[in-house]
């Protein structure tokens, strides 16, 4: 029994499963963005190799780089779920404080990306060069997009709990933008393998 | 898993019960980094490229499902939460198996069967 999804939050009523109607959407929309992401991969996947001018994946992918940051994003992630342990203790700091380093730590992760994309365009790929600059840039320009997306929620609810305004009855919501984070993680988990390491 | 009304608790200090503590994300976190410290490891040593593939995929598999099942509170949380993500999430990887079949297993198989005639 999910005790956690019965919190009344933000005027979201329960259902007659007893879960709270907010997070039954999210979930339903987490669904939907798994189909999203998976034909973004499938593009990336049935054009590789196919590339008929380079710069090719070997030639650009910078592995060292991006093992970093795949180990800031899975930190962040671990950060969340201390942020949202502090907000529903009513650990009002431990709260504050996990969530700001969510929100550093996203930031950091598209730190990365933006040297990574700026070094792959010195290199002469970009996103009409060829089919792997394509579905590259594609597929992880909307990741980071998604993490971009996460780190303004974040550092929103930051400022809600700076002002007071994120008690323990309002864990939910914290919560809700905990999974849109993992969500996003465990994205970037299939990304490292499929298109970094399984070149 | 009760999905009865009744049975639901509505305060933070239950919430608080449902998932685990603080210690118990950060030995997921150790694992996470662990893992991921030997996919880079795995990558770089010649000896382990023809089981690349099965042994990467099968090490991000682990790292995806315990982030799921821990970080989202999946393995705490009602069964219809699991049943909401999992079923669009099997669809989506039936998907990218079916494409990469149709457009790089079965050509390359044609192929071979037009040289073999």
């Amino acid at each position: 029994m999910d005790h956690a999804a019965t919190l009344p939050a933000a005027g979201h009523a329960e259902t007659a499963t007893g879960l709270n109607t907010f997070k039954v959407g999210f979930w339903v929309f987490l669904g939907s963005e798994t189909l999203f992401f998976g034909s973004l991969i499938s593009t990336y996947l049935v054009y590789k190799h196919q590339s008929i001018s380079g710069p090719y994946p070997d030639q650009v992918l910078n592995i060292p780089l991006t093992s970093v940051s795949t180990f800031v994003l899975l930190m962040s992630s671990l950060a969340m779920v201390l942020a949202l342990a502090g907000v529903q203790r009513g650990n009002r700091r431990q709260g504050l404080f996990w969530l700001f380093m969510v929100a550093v730590l996203g930031s950091t992760f598209l730190g990365f990306q933006a040297y990574e994309f700026t070094e792959f365009y010195h290199k002469g790929l970009t996103l009409q060069t060829n089919l792997f600059g394509s579905t590259f840039f594609v597929l992880t320009g909307f990741h980071g997009a998604h993490v971009t997306v996460g780190v303004i929620w974040l550092l929103t609810l930051w400022v809600q709990g700076l002002r007071g305004e994120l008690p323990p009855e309002r864990s939910l919501t914290v919560e809700i933008a905990g999974l849109y984070w993992h969500f996003v993680d465990i994205v970037w988990i299939a990304i490292f393998t499929l298109i970094y390491l399984l070149q | 898993m009760s999905m009865n009304p009744a049975a639901a608790p509505s305060s933070a200090h239950e919430a608080v019960h449902a998932h685990p503590g603080a210690g118990t994300y950060v030995v997921i976190g150790v694992i996470l980094t662990v893992i991921t410290a030997i996919e880079v490891a795995v990558y770089y040593i010649p000896a382990m490229h023809p089981v690349l593939a099965p042994v990467l995929l099968s090490l991000s598999l682990l790292k995806f499902v315990l982030v799921v099942m821990f970080y989202m509170h999946l393995k705490f949380d009602s069964r219809l939460f699991s049943t909401v993500f999992v079923a669009p999430l099997i669809l989506a990887v039936s998907v990218v198996i079916g494409l990469f079949i149709i457009f790089k297993v079965l050509p390359h198989y044609q192929a071979v069967s037009a040289l073999v005639r």
